[in-house]
């Protein structure tokens, strides 16, 4: 499989997920195991451009696909030192200890491609409709598609805005609406 | 976890034929939920057949209205579905109310059909169950029964069935397509395809050992429907239902139910078509006393336990309110 753009040949027993492969065979340790049962989101990593729990996937049906984990982000944006996801989790203060921010970025790019091709969510009014592209995104639509990424530092409100601005969101209606989620959230 | 042997079929032949003398053998999807249920110890093949790149992927709608979903199409590609959204929304919903995004990325239509319970007995390994090793004993019935069953149950097993898209499918009346080891296919109806427990709680489906699901098939959506799915959990977003209801109603001119169709989740060992609710209220109107009586019908035989009776009450009034929010909306209609 290509991995960050680099094709990987290995041997590898059947047991091996991918997380296992990317962490232990090629130590790249971005990506982290915190459940290892895809509760928590923390190893998401982008698999022929979308996300998915890499804990969950033998690394064996992984085999011919291109997976991009947290260390290739930067080199899907043409020329940049950072991905603009990865600048704007760093502008808006969108972690405190780090843990879930790898799983956090992988996943708010794979959620901004789906919203980019107009897909709804649970929360979109009009399922039909769907949503015009990423930039129409609110807070609300954010939590509910980043709700497979869990902080236990609880840095959710700048991971929403860091996701609103990398999607073009226009900023302070929907930073006003982040807080009055957070606020109907802790009811 | 157990060793296994990891083959890969090119096409349903291949993959029949790896399968069929191997007892030991089990399809491999998208892996989200088998994939756990290996590490787990709950469940340890010694052959992996991967189908899960068959060329079952497309979504084909049909000049008639009905629509051909391949079996490896995934959750979130027919959650995103024009076709799928713009006429069948029950079902969109249904699978954006379900796990995550990246879950819906991996997860397929056949492997959603056939993920197993989530009751915290099957799980764990240190504990009896008899869906897991038969005669072994329920503990969840004295033990932790909140997300558990209250139809359908019986003193050997109370599970209830996980899926929120298969519940949106029995609504549609969907039909399973299955292709058998021998090369020859059936059809099954998606709200048959599951067994209820009695004393086999292990045995969960029609399905023969190779039966292999190609593709679920939707039949046109009654004329003038509208649909919706809701679903009641612990917390907004990424959990299972306590209770959900798809619900289909179409209206005549005169205000009556031309057609309705009810199907409730989190309340069964399988996506539970409420016929009794559907019978009374077919072509009647549904007024609040009418919506209420149907309900309390449809629940009447239902066996709580004491920490999961709030259900009983709970899907009672997501009946109710199903149909009752549909006849009251205009658009779409």
């Amino acid at each position: 499989m290509r991995i960050n753009g680099t094709p990987h040949s290995m041997t590898i027993d059947n047991r091996t997920t991918l997380l296992d492969v990317l962490r232990e065979r090629l130590g790249l340790t971005g990506s982290k195991k915190g459940c290892d049962h895809g509760q928590c989101g923390a190893c998401t990593v982008l698999l022929d451009g979308e996300r998915v729990n890499s804990c969950l996937m033998f690394a064996v049906t992984a085999e011919d696909r291109e997976i991009v984990s947290i260390e290739g982000v930067a080199d899907l944006a043409d020329g940049e030192a950072l991905h603009p996801v990865q600048r704007a989790f760093l502008d808006h203060d969108g972690l405190q200890c780090g843990y879930c921010t790898p799983g956090q970025i992988c996943s708010a790019i794979g959620a901004l491609g789906e919203a980019g091709r107009g897909w709804p969510s649970h929360v979109t009014e009009d399922i039909a409709a769907g949503v015009a592209d990423a930039s129409a995104l609110d807070a609300r639509e954010v939590r509910e598609r980043m709700s497979g990424n869990l902080c236990r530092c609880g840095a959710y409100n700048g991971i929403v805005e860091a996701v609103l601005e990398a999607a073009g969101a226009q900023g302070p209606q929907d930073t006003a609406t982040a807080a009055t989620s957070a606020a109907g959230g802790a009811r | 976890m157990k060793e296994f042997t990891y083959a890969r079929a090119g096409d349903a032949a291949e993959a029949a034929a790896l399968i069929a003398d191997r007892p030991d053998a089990v399809y491999l999807g998208g892996g989200t939920n088998l994939v756990d249920l290996m590490k787990l110890g709950v469940t340890g093949p010694g052959l992996l057949v991967d189908v899960s790149r068959l060329p079952y992927d497309r979504i084909e709608h049909r000049d008639d209205g009905s629509v051909l979903i391949g079996a490896t199409v995934r959750n979130g590609d027919l959650a995103g579905d024009p076709g799928i959204r713009a006429r069948f929304p029950l079902l969109a919903q249904a699978l954006l109310a379900g796990a995550s995004g990246q879950l819906r990325t991996v997860a397929t239509v056949g492997g959603n059909l056939l993920q197993r319970t989530r009751c915290g007995y099957f799980q764990d390994v240190t504990k009896p169950c008899n869906k897991r090793e038969p005669g072994t004993g329920c503990p969840a019935i004295q033990g932790a029964h909140r997300d558990l069953a209250v139809l359908g149950t019986s003193g050997h097993c109370v599970a209830s069935h996980p899926s929120d898209m298969a519940v949106a499918l029995v609504a549609l009346d969907a039909v399973a397509h299955v292709r058998s080891v021998d090369g020859g296919s059936r059809t099954v109806p998606v709200a048959e395809l599951y067994l209820l427990p009695g004393d086999t709680p292990h045995k969960e489906t029609v399905l023969d050992h190779g039966d292999l699901i190609t593709a679920v098939e939707l039949p046109p959506p009654p004329h003038g429907a509208r649909m919706r799915y809701r679903k009641v959990r612990d917390r907004w977003s990424y959990a299972f239902a306590l209770v959900s209801v798809a619900t289909s109603v179409s209206v005549a001119d005169d205000g009556s139910l031309r057609d309705v169709r009810i199907a409730l989740g989190g309340v069964a060992p399988r996506p539970w078509r409420a016929r009794v609710a559907e019978e009374r209220l077919r072509g009647g109107r549904p007024d609040e006393e009418a919506l209420r009586e149907a309900a309390r019908a449809e629940l009447a035989d239902a066996r709580p336990l004491p920490d999961n009776a709030f259900k009983v009450d709970l899907a009672i009034d997501l009946i109710v309110a199903g149909v009752r929010d549909l006849v009251a909306r205009k658009d779409r209609a």
